[in-house]
């Protein structure tokens, strides 16, 4: 344990550490230096103008859009883009206008992974780093449940959901994003692992403070850049498996659809039909992207160290 | 002597080359659709099943090259006055794959191992007109009351508890098969492994990788194995037939049992000739709810089918053509000399079927500010989606509010069959016999497929009476009185008549197209 | 070390155990059951169908025979295949599966762990946002999407490959599916390992390597790689797992006869004996692998206590 000159060299250690601002709690937001480094960042400002733009244009414009998602035009089916009759982006098997269906199913896509990034970080955030941070049985108990967790087939945790609580997307997120924080938890657990062993956490701990504060203040800022990484990447992730599920009909339902769900039905007829799965892909494509830039940009600037 | 082994082994070896380069020649590759679950005739279910059980085993009556019956094991028989008793002569070679002659004792037991409660036989029903069948299956009968039995080694007699007409088309069917019972009585439930497998039919089982595919080669012991032409059969199983049409298209499979319907246009373009769309004797229909207010009036179920637009449906939504149906019974049903059933509003134009749809719902008392709302169920699949998608659509004008609601087949077909669906719900049926009985007794108050509970004392009595007529035209009448009473009281909706679909390589020639939608493999040929 | 290991295998019968039961009820509390399909049976034969199965015995009793047979190594009868137990089923498919996922998932670890050190030490120049666009096509197109198209593309117009299928021998056939199942793999993969070689390459003791003028190579092999690899190796476990279930949609487009279909297709038709053998079976393979990425966390990571 640590004697006068084992603290004296942690507090050494620590003073060091908090000049270069490494393990100062300053994760929290976005420091005005960070901020600037972030705007220096061309790709990630890009990206965020991208992604507003697509935010904005799926909320804003199906206002005006000469056809309605649900509204079926009787004289045309299957029909290539065509200005004439207002399909700009061409009408699916059932007569529907494309790309008022591709707005609305934007928007539910962006809604879905907003709540499911949202329930995974946060679960996987405080479940690992409590198991990470009290080691020991209630590690090796939490993390045993998470072993559990991921063998057990979650399609069925998935249809059961959908089908006990009936095929409501929130619902469906909800499930999506409980079932995604599970490798958040385990690599949060496993910075915590090596974070707890650093000297400041040690001081801290030794100085009486107590265990969930010590969490949330020293180890939690500390996590910002595998979080923030792994959200950019959880993200397409949830699009993903919300694509996924779509492929065996358990997506969003009709008559909501989602990016996934339009992809998924376009992909059987892309030689037939290019146009059904070009926009959505598109899109998709332009989100996900966007998004993986700003997660890089900000975990560059967020990162001290780096400077 | 050390010699034969080498010599032995080289002439092995040039064997088996030129038994490869034949075998490529004469392969059949058929992408056969979904796993089976079995290759036992007693335990399996489905048409993909049927394709490769049919192969390898033979009944007394099989299918000729355009499905109808013909003479198989039996060579002749014979049908009392009364309609009511069959005795069937067995061929004098027909033996089973080992060389075993195939006895009246086979089939004595094979019907028998059918109907016994303890083996669980999934369409053992199919079996139920011969006499004393269904009490036996049900277990409260015993099994010496049944009305099979043996005369000699190659001489069989059914007794039936009615005459009845498509008696010999249900021969034909997988579960009046034979099983060998020598291989049974050996090996038991593990008679059907490709090791000990027997059969009697022009092929044999050789390989079995789940979930992959099953190889079957020429049987020699088949008594008409010299007109067999293909050597080699694979039946391919996939569960995404967009992927198998593209393993198609690369030239892997000379056969597909099915296809993506928005395709057919690719193929038709790319492919001219190779896709076969026919009239497939089955009904593709909604049940309707039948104890729940609005759903219980007749005008409110006429003025809902008159809006569905079933002309869209074939053409349009799924884009392969399927007829419209107005009927029950699909055209071309044997023993039934009627047109598909058509009420007279067929003939006006939609526009104005929707008028007066709307009309007779605002007599009922719907308007705008008070909607019928009602659940549209159907089981996860695109096709079904996007005509439960395509109907919410059209009845939206009738002032009603269609939720669409989703469940995989096992959900689905365990909330009809508890009548838990609060509206309609999407059904089909693929006719097990090719007679109008097989169709109209769905609609019986008495039996679980009626799963909207429609009720109705006449109909049950005409299609009663129809069991116990020999005169082929009275019977057509009663059959077809009953179609009309379940049709003018919109029993159900129907949507449309089935088609089947495949896409037939050139390579292939014997290929009829036919309403049973059976094409057996000894009837093709392939050409290189 | 020896002994921690001892403890988590005996540690893992627990577990194992618990999954069947969780499962198990999870299973019979869906609706529908194995026997609900298209044809609905005559109550006379279904009643037949479920006292062969015992499905007519009491839930408890029924659970007893399973766990009993489990125990002695039986995993009772398919009841959607009636000619293959479960057991014969798994033995079948399982190393179709193993195959196809330790291809994609050597393959994918070395290319993913290779193209983010690259990408962390070219941060923010040409090679890094070529890597990052190469591999988030990877995340970013959805696998089924990826597979029809890998398919349509080199089976079907230049026939270079085959579509589908898996002749023995024939490695040719699995190089489209290895594909589609690595590339996601090896995307996440060198996205993890890409932000924690930056954060290593900020670190002080690299800096000062640097300072002392020890070459870029020579630093990387030496002192960087083995402290980035930690959040990468703590995603390997949970990444073979995700692998190993996320080979259906590869299954299932390529025809292969793996596990991984019967998995998604047992539990949709309710097929209680394979799903649980499945279950069981990647709970097993599961608690392996987790067990091998702590061994290896310890070792990468000399700090981590196992106490």
């Amino acid at each position: 344990m640590a004697g006068i000159t084992g603290k004296d060299a942690i507090l050494t250690e620590y003073a060091e550490q908090l000049a270069r601002g490494a393990d100062a709690p300053k994760g929290r937001s976005l420091s005005r230096d960070a901020l600037r480094r972030l705007l220096r960042n061309r790709a990630a400002m890009v990206s965020i103008f991208v992604l507003v733009a697509i935010v904005v244009i799926a909320f804003v414009a199906p206002a005006f859009m000469p056809w309605q998602p649900r509204q079926v035009d009787w004289s045309a089916f299957r029909s290539p883009p065509n200005a004439d009759t207002l399909h700009y982006l061409g009408t699916d098997q059932n007569g529907r206008d494309l790309l008022a269906r591709l707005l609305q199913g934007t928007q539910m896509s962006i809604i879905v992974a907003i709540v499911a990034t949202f329930v995974s970080v946060t679960i996987g955030i405080l479940y690992g780093a409590i198991a990470g941070y009290m080691g020991g049985r209630v590690d090796a108990i939490m993390m045993r449940f998470v072993d559990m967790m991921y063998a057990l087939p979650y399609i069925l945790f998935v249809i059961i959901l959908v089908v006990i609580f009936g095929r409501k997307p929130i619902l469906l997120f909800i499930g999506i994003g409980a079932i995604e924080w599970l490798t958040m938890a385990r690599i949060v657990r496993g910075q915590t692992l090596s974070l707890k062993e650093k000297e400041f956490v040690e001081a801290a701990r030794a100085s009486g403070v107590r265990p969930l504060s010590i969490i949330l203040r020293h180890i939690v800022p500390n996590l910002t850049g595998p979080v923030v990484i792994y959200a950019t990447l959880t993200i397409p992730e949830i699009i993903i498996t919300e694509s996924f599920l779509s492929y065996l009909g358990l997506g969003v339902q009709e008559p909501q659809t989602s990016l996934g769900t339009l992809i998924s039905d376009g992909a059987g007829v892309f030689e037939v039909m290019p146009w059904l799965l070009v926009p959505p892909a598109v899109v998709l494509v332009l989100m996900l992207l966007a998004l993986t830039y700003i997660g890089d940009g900000l975990r560059d600037a967020l990162d001290p160290k780096d400077r | 002597m050390k010699l034969t082994p080498i010599i032995t082994a080289t002439a092995v070896a040039v064997a088996l080359a030129a038994g490869t380069a034949a075998a490529q020649a004469q392969t059949l590759r058929t992408f056969n659709g979904g796993e089976p679950a079995s290759l036992d005739p007693h335990r399996v279910s489905g048409d993909w099943e049927n394709r490769i059980v049919g192969d390898y085993i033979e009944g007394l009556m099989t299918e000729d090259e355009n499905a109808e019956p013909i003479l198989g094991q039996a060579e002749s028989y014979v049908i009392s006055e009364d309609g009511l008793t069959y005795t069937f002569t067995i061929r004098g070679d027909a033996v089973w794959s080992d060389g075993t002659p195939v006895t009246a004792q086979d089939f004595d037991f094979a019907f028998r191992r059918l109907l016994d409660p303890a083996t669980a036989a999934d369409y053992a029903y199919l079996q139920y007109p011969i006499l004393n069948a269904e009490a036996i299956n049900g277990g409260t009968m015993e099994m010496d009351e049944l009305g099979v039995r043996v005369i000699d080694d190659k001489t069989i007699e059914f007794t039936l508890e009615r005459p009845t007409p498509y008696f010999i088309d249900a021969l034909t069917h997988y579960t009046a098969y034979p099983v060998p019972r020598h291989v049974l009585e050996e090996f038991g439930d593990a008679w059907i492994q490709p090791a000990n497998i027997v059969g009697n039919g022009p092929y044999n089982i050789v390989e079995w990788i789940p979930n992959s595919y099953i190889r079957a080669v020429r049987s020699d012991t088949y008594y008409d194995a010299a007109n067999v032409a293909i050597a080699e059969v694979y039946y391919y199983s996939m569960d995404d037939i967009t992927a198998a049409l593209q393993r198609y298209r690369a030239g892997e499979f000379d056969i597909l049992t099915d296809f993506p319907t928005d395709q057919y246009q690719l193929l038709l373009d790319q492919y001219p000739g190779q896709a076969h769309v026919a009239p497939f004797l089955g009904l593709y229909y909604y049940v309707i709810q039948h104890n729940m207010d609005g759903l219980n009036q007749v005008e409110v179920r006429t003025a809902m089918s008159m809006a569905i637009n079933r002309d869209v449906i074939g053409p349009q939504i799924l884009g392969t053509g399927e007829l419209p149906a107005y009927g029950w019974v699909p055209p071309g049903t044997a023993n039934y000399d009627y047109e598909g059933y058509e009420p007279d509003w067929v003939a006006l134009p939609y526009e104005e079927r929707v008028a007066q749809a709307v009309a007779m719902m605002e007599a009922a008392g719907y308007s705008a500010s008070n909607r019928l709302t009602l659940e549209l169920k159907y089981n996860t699949n695109d096709n079904h989606r996007r005509i439960a998608v395509a109907i919410a659509a059209m009845w939206e004008p009738l002032h009603i509010d269609v939720e669409l609601v989703n469940a995989e087949v096992a959900v689905h077909y365990d909330q009809l069959q508890n009548n838990d669906f609060a509206g309609v719900g999407r059904a089909g049926w693929l006719m097990d016999y090719n007679d109008a009985i097989n169709m109209l007794e769905l609609l019986r108050s008495d039996i679980i497929y009626n799963y909207g509970r429609w009720n109705n004392p006449e109909f049950d009595q005409l299609v009663r009476d129809s069991a116990n007529i020999t005169d082929m035209d009275a019977r057509s009448e009663l059959l077809r009185a009953a179609e009309v009473i379940a049709m003018e009281d919109v029993a159900a909706f129907p949507i449309y008549y089935y088609v089947s679909k495949n896409v037939v390589s050139p390579r292939v020639q014997g290929f009829n197209d036919n309403a049973k939608d059976i094409h057996r493999t000894r009837w093709l040929t392939l050409t290189e | 070390m020896l002994q921690y290991a001892i403890r988590r295998i005996l540690g893992a019968l627990p577990i194992a155990f618990i999954t069947i039961t969780v499962c198990f009820i999870i299973m019979r509390a869906a609706p529908g059951g194995p026997f609900d399909g298209e044809r609905p049976l005559p109550p006379v034969v279904l009643a037949n169908v479920r006292a062969y199965y015992h499905l007519d015995k009491s839930l408890i009793e029924q659970y007893f025979i399973y766990v009993g047979g489990v125990l002695r190594g039986d995993f009772g009868p398919s009841m959607s295949s009636y000619d293959h137990s479960v057991s014969e089923l798994l033995a079948i498919g399982l190393p179709y599966t193993l195959t196809l996922g330790f291809s994609a998932f050597v393959i994918a670890t070395f290319i993913g762990i290779v193209a983010g050190m690259v990408a962390a030490v070219n941060q923010n120049r040409w090679p890094d946002y070529l890597l990052v666009l190469v591999v988030m096509i990877g995340v970013i197109i959805p696998n089924f999407l990826m597979a029809s198209i890998l398919q349509l593309v080199f089976g079907v117009y230049l026939q270079w490959l085959p579509a589908g299928g898996w002749r023995a021998g024939e490695i040719t056939s699995l190089v489209l599916p290895v594909t589609v199942l690595a590339w996601p793999h090896a995307a996440r993969i060198s996205r993890l390992m890409r932000g924690s070689m930056i954060e290593v390459l900020g670190t002080n003791y690299i800096r000062t390597a640097r300072s002392k003028g020890i070459g870029q190579r020579l630093i990387l092999a030496r002192h960087a790689i083995k402290p980035a690899l930690i959040p990468v190796v703590s995603y390997l476990g949970p990444g073979l797992s995700y692998l190993l279930t996320g080979s259906l949609v590869v299954e299932q487009v390529f025809g292969l006869p793996g596990i991984g279909r019967y998995f998604i297709n047992a539990a949709l038709n309710r097929d209680y004996g394979l799903v649980l053998g499945t279950t069981i079976l990647y709970v097993i393979l599961i608690l392996i692998l987790n067990l091998i990425v702590d061994m290896i966390y310890a070792w990468l990571d000399p700090k981590v206590r196992y106490r």
